[in-house]
């Protein structure tokens, strides 16, 4: 397991590596001159050049690269252009609600997609399985931000019974978690049917396998099959979906940010955008890179624990 | 004194989109106590349809299931699932084909042969121990250490052997081993086959053999039942069916085993035909479209023909066929 984990650590570096060359090399790609965009018409040439100077923008690409390369791995992500702080203070500020939102949604939708497909898979083909099937596709199909919208529309301005903005007082966790529900709502439905529909289906394709019958066969009983034998096997690969998917709730907790004007890394990197901020974009992407490739990380270490043929791979 | 296991008139559908597929028909078959009955037949004669049957497995497509299965004075046939779940892993234990996907891969063997115990009152380390016993019996090297390890850092044949491990650690009555052997390569049947037959003498449990493998259960049976078709065609002590095959799906299938062919040959010979469909069952003898001896009375079902005491044989001609 040791070997395995260490393996994998190695690879996720690897992967972190190449994503990031593979941004700074987009970046380069980017046509225009990013000094006459971020000063402005009004700048004279000498403030421009001054600027590109500053920046490092007059150096060969592969030396900018390099160098860029170099104050990554020294934690140095730049300077945000419109506040001239830190770009690594200004992201991981917004990084906990972020998190807050997708650990919110992730968490919940697991507690109730997963259970719902053990429970569609164990009286497959009852009308209970197929009014879930319907749901779940249904769920899957509306976007969040869709879900988003109409949630607000109808639990807070209708109802009154969730607040529509912001993500609540510092320092009072009750308030944040109030202002977490319609959001987290928002990004999380759609997992709920994601997770039931993979739970159900390798939840049937376990249960149909050899040593199912063989533990039958032993007289043990459909509970301890169900949670012991099949589960255990039929989990592994929502777990590693999970792990992608932490790391994909990021583009759809932009939505829920911009809707519900929740800070967040979402919210940043859309502000950042419109304003061409481009160190504070550049910056956010970075870290949800290392995020995404962190998530995996820990899913394919979750999935090596519970599979021992995983753990023998790589 | 009544056979353990005895089977009279089974007949099993399953409900296919093409209509009733009447899997097995009016099979009669007993077991003593202390017994190793044989069953042989090709793929897709109804002998896994028995043992679902037996062990109250079906799948969830069977339609009617009639006749009867009493085992120790007990009627299986109708019993409810809980009921019939007590003498699974109890009173009934099964190997099954293949030993590869037979074991649970996320579970330790020693995990799982402590689960399938979960009825004894007895200590983890009590039930560990034991465990270790039966690896000992089934000369599985370093019982102790490896009972900690997965299925995937065991070979085939170990697996297998772990399997019948676990099937003796419940002190059956009736052990059903379905095709123990058809995964494994020649020598690790050999052992296999040796191994069940020490066991059984051990224990002294009664056991269905179930393989296709005509050496196999001539070695290992005592009597042997012949399927085809989801009938039992012939069955007999193992040497009246070897020596003296009185219906001819017997003496085809017995033509057709490599094992007793003596002269060189080009091409391993087979039985010409196939299958009936068993969805529109023939009327009359279930094998009479691919047998070489038909004549006009084969339009009728042929009666069980008593051959001596203990030899039946389903054809019109049983008693005139002579082996050659």
């Amino acid at each position: 397991m040791l070997l395995y984990a260490l393996k994998r650590l190695g690879l996720a570096l690897i992967i972190t590596a190449v994503a990031l060359i593979l941004l700074i090399s987009m970046i380069q790609l980017i046509p225009g001159d990013p000094a006459a965009v971020l000063l402005g018409p009004l700048a004279s040439p000498e403030m421009r050049e001054m600027f590109r100077q500053q920046m490092g923008l007059d150096q060969p690409a592969l030396v900018q690269i390099a160098r860029f390369f170099g104050r990554v791995l020294t934690g140095d992500l730049g300077t945000d252009v419109l506040t001239n702080r830190s770009v690594l203070v200004t992201v991981m500020e917004q990084v906990p609600f972020t998190l807050a939102l997708i650990f919110a949604s992730i968490t919940w939708s697991a507690l109730i997609g997963i259970p719902l497909g053990c429970f569609a898979a164990l009286y497959r083909g009852s009308l209970a399985d197929r009014i879930v099937g319907i749901l779940s596709v249904s769920s899957i199909a509306l976007p969040s931000f869709v879900i988003a919208i109409y949630g607000l529309l109808l639990f807070s301005v209708k109802l009154g019974w969730f607040p529509t903005i912001g993500a609540g007082d510092r320092g009072d966790p009750i308030d944040q978690l109030y202002h977490l529900v319609l959001p987290s709502l928002a990004v999380g439905l759609g997992w709920v049917g994601y997770l039931a529909r993979m739970v159900r289906a390798s939840m049937l394709e376990v249960l149909s396998e050899n040593h199912v019958r063989m533990a039958r066969a032993f007289g043990l009983e459909e509970r301890t099959i169900t949670y012991r034998y099949a589960l255990k096997i039929a989990i592994i690969p929502t777990v590693v979906l999970l792990g992608m998917g932490v790391g994909n709730m990021i583009s759809s907790a932009v939505f829920a940010e911009i809707v519900f004007a929740r800070p967040g890394v979402g919210k940043l990197i859309f502000d950042a955008i419109s304003t061409r901020n481009y160190p504070v974009v550049m910056g956010a992407v970075m870290i949800t890179t290392g995020f995404y490739v962190l998530c995996t990380l820990i899913a394919d270490l979750i999935a090596a624990g519970l599979d021992p043929r995983v753990r023998s791979t790589l | 004194m009544s056979p353990l296991l005895d089977i009279k008139g089974l007949s099993v559908s399953f409900r296919t989109p093409r209509g009733e597929l009447k899997a097995l028909r009016d099979v009669a078959l007993h077991v003593d106590e202390g017994e190793i009955v044989g069953i042989i037949g090709e793929s897709g004669c109804g002998k896994s349809t028995l043992i679902n049957a037996i062990i109250g497995l079906l799948p969830a497509n069977t339609g009617a299931v009639s006749g009867h299965i009493g085992f120790d004075g007990q009627e299986l046939v109708g019993l409810p699932a809980n009921a019939m779940r007590k003498l699974r892993g109890e009173r009934i234990t099964t190997i099954f084909q293949d030993p590869m996907t037979a074991l649970n891969p996320v579970l330790t063997i020693g995990a799982q042969m402590t689960a399938i115990q979960y009825r004894r009152r007895a200590s983890a380390s009590e039930k560990r121990r034991r465990a270790i016993e039966f690896l000992d019996k089934v000369r599985m090297p370093d019982a102790a250490r490896r009972l900690d390890q997965y299925p995937h850092q065991f070979s085939g044949g170990m697996r297998q052997r772990i399997c019948i491990a676990m099937a003796l650690l419940t002190e059956p009555d009736l052990l059903i081993a379905d095709e123990p052997t058809t995964a494994l390569d020649a020598t690790l049947e050999v052992q296999v086959i040796h191994l069940l037959r020490e066991l059984q003498r051990d224990i002294g449990c009664s056991v269905l053999f179930i393989s296709h493998h005509l050496g196999a259960v001539a070695e290992l049976c005592g009597r042997v039942a012949i399927m085809y078709a989801g009938e039992v065609v012939e069955q007999g002590t193992a040497s009246d069916i070897f020596r003296d095959p009185r219906h001819p799906y017997t003496r085809k299938l017995l033509e057709c085993d490599p094992g007793r062919i003596a002269e060189r040959q080009e091409i391993l010979p087979t039985i010409p035909g196939e299958l009936p469909d068993l969805v529109h069952v023939p009327k009359g003898c279930i094998f009479r479209d691919r047998c070489p001896e038909r004549f006009a009375l084969c339009g009728e079902r042929p009666p069980e023909v008593t051959v001596r005491p203990g030899h039946q044989a389903a054809c019109h001609k049983a008693r005139e066929l002579v082996a050659s």
